[in-house]
């Protein structure tokens, strides 16, 4: 099987094209797409993440290794879902109303795709009620908010509001980001989490949706 | 060195402006808004902001033009607004500065990542390019790039900006890595300067980023690894929460100390970036005089 780890070089690397390829030519052989996804795709992504905590990848090389990652879970995913395997989580992103940034809600979005999440991203300038809309008829068991502004981060408190008031605030984990946003204000508006960068932002996603 | 500076920089360091949105957001600016726009809607207001740098001591003040590229205006639906916007910006604080002051016009990035696709090179060019010109036929004194993080959005601003004949100050924003010295690409200061001093910037900057304290170090590398001058504009600290309302808590007095250590590292231009006020402009000034 020494050939599948070109998989999680190609991953690790971020070169979409040879992912697609190896993956296309693993499944051709009858590999099983759990184990490609679980012993390879998974690791390289972890990889990924440590070499971005340690700073020797920053936001380029992150992405480009999620759209690695995404590239291979195309193909692989309509064989996971024939055999009934669940995505990790489903999850509703948006920029908060009143801001318009959408880097790093992109960013955060492309990673938790690249982690096997299910993301419905609902753009930018996302009001509370459509933030609430979403997370009901999904059903999703998180909500991503991002601001980027100091006078739009009051959003995230309207939303979570928002959220309580349709009774779905306690069927979903809230975790937010972006620039002036620490674990005091995430606590102060009774976020569930935190996360300063997008790659503990998908650490914490797997947190909530119960995955090592 | 091009004229312009080289007359301004005859007593260094220069003492620059300070935050301008936080500014505005004092005056009533509320979030979902463009800070830009206002140059149109409340021209008073953004002139006023600008006077009271130009009272506090700062001899050379930006424009609230940041976001007057194409790509960055349309996101706010006013593409259409394009010139008048960058227009009024020059005019606001022209008229403000008078002769106490020069004028240097400020140019933020486009807000969309060249790599995923979102925008092209030729795209961004075409942005810089028209804003720039319109920046200078009303009368900028030098074009401001400032608070970017990918260097090739930076290459292609400078590029465009230079086509004007201005002096070009080319400003990255790191607030990232470990010791918050990356920009958000990853980009490093020597790799900065490098690519900046290439491309043919006259000033190469830091601004924005995690406060002061963290740009002393930065600008010590900046100016090991270029003799063209520096320009640092940092941020009052990071945004704290208090009572549901955002404030900076770093003093005026405080900012003003670590500026001495960003003078004795080299830098020429001392100024301020989000959170930093005419009062901290003001014990800039004090303390360059002591």
């Amino acid at each position: 099987m020494d050939d599948f780890k070109q998989l999680y070089e190609a991953i690790l690397n971020g070169n979409a094209k040879i992912s697609k390829e190896v993956t296309q030519q693993a499944l051709d052989k009858n590999a099983d797409p759990q184990m490609l996804v679980q012993d390879y795709m998974i690791p390289a992504m972890n990889e990924v993440g440590r070499l971005y905590e340690a700073n020797e990848y920053f936001v380029p090389e992150l992405l480009i290794a999620a759209r690695a990652m995404k590239a291979s879970l195309e193909l692989i995913r309509p064989l996971l879902v024939k055999q009934g395997a669940q995505p990790a989580g489903r999850v509703v992103i948006g920029t908060v109303k009143g801001d318009l940034h959408d880097i790093g809600k992109n960013l955060v979005a492309a990673m938790l795709e690249g982690s096997g999440f299910e993301v419905i991203d609902l753009g930018v300038d996302v009001s509370p009620e459509k933030f609430t809309a979403a997370a009901m008829e999904s059903n999703a068991s998180l909500v991503a908010m991002s601001a980027l502004l100091t006078t739009t981060m009051g959003s995230m408190k309207s939303t979570i509001e928002a959220l309580r008031s349709a009774g779905v605030r306690d069927k979903v984990k809230i975790m937010i980001g972006g620039a002036p946003i620490t674990q005091k204000y995430a606590d102060a508006i009774g976020a569930d989490g935190y996360s300063s960068n997008a790659n503990s932002a998908v650490a914490l996603a797997r947190k909530f949706a119960g995955i090592q | 060195m091009h004229q312009t500076l080289r007359h301004i920089l005859s007593s260094r360091p220069v003492v620059c402006d300070g935050g301008w949105g936080t500014q505005l957001q004092a005056a009533g600016l509320s979030g979902g808004e463009c800070p830009d726009s206002w140059n149109l809607s409340h021209p008073e207001d953004v002139q006023h902001v600008a006077r009271q740098y130009v009272e506090a001591g700062s001899t050379i003040i930006l424009t609230n033009t940041f976001r007057g590229n194409r790509i960055a205006l349309k996101s706010y639906g006013l593409a259409d607004q394009f010139m008048s916007i960058n227009e009024s910006g020059v005019s606001l604080s022209r008229a403000a500065a008078q002769n106490s002051a020069t004028v240097f016009a400020s140019m933020g990035p486009t807000g969309k990542l060249l790599m995923t696709g979102d925008i092209t090179e030729d795209e961004v060019f075409m942005a810089f390019s028209e804003q720039a010109k319109i920046l200078a036929s009303v009368g900028a004194a030098a074009l401001v790039l400032e608070t970017f993080s990918d260097l090739t959005e930076l290459t292609i601003a400078i590029a465009a900006a230079k086509e004007t004949g201005l002096p070009v100050i080319a400003s990255m924003a790191y607030d990232s890595g470990k010791e918050h010295d990356r920009t958000m690409m990853g980009t490093t200061p020597e790799d900065a300067t490098r690519a900046i001093a290439d491309a043919g910037a006259d000033v190469i900057g830091a601004n924005c980023g995690t406060g002061i304290e963290a740009y002393v170090p930065i600008c010590s590398r900046l100016c090991r690894s270029t003799t063209l001058p520096v320009w640092v504009k940092p941020n009052a600290g990071l945004p704290e929460m208090t009572e549901g309302r955002t404030v900076y808590k770093q003093t005026a007095k405080e900012f003003a100390r670590h500026a001495v250590a960003l003078r004795d590292a080299g830098a020429s231009f001392i100024g301020g970036c989000c959170g930093t006020t005419p009062e901290f402009i003001h014990e800039l000034r004090n303390i360059f005089e002591t």
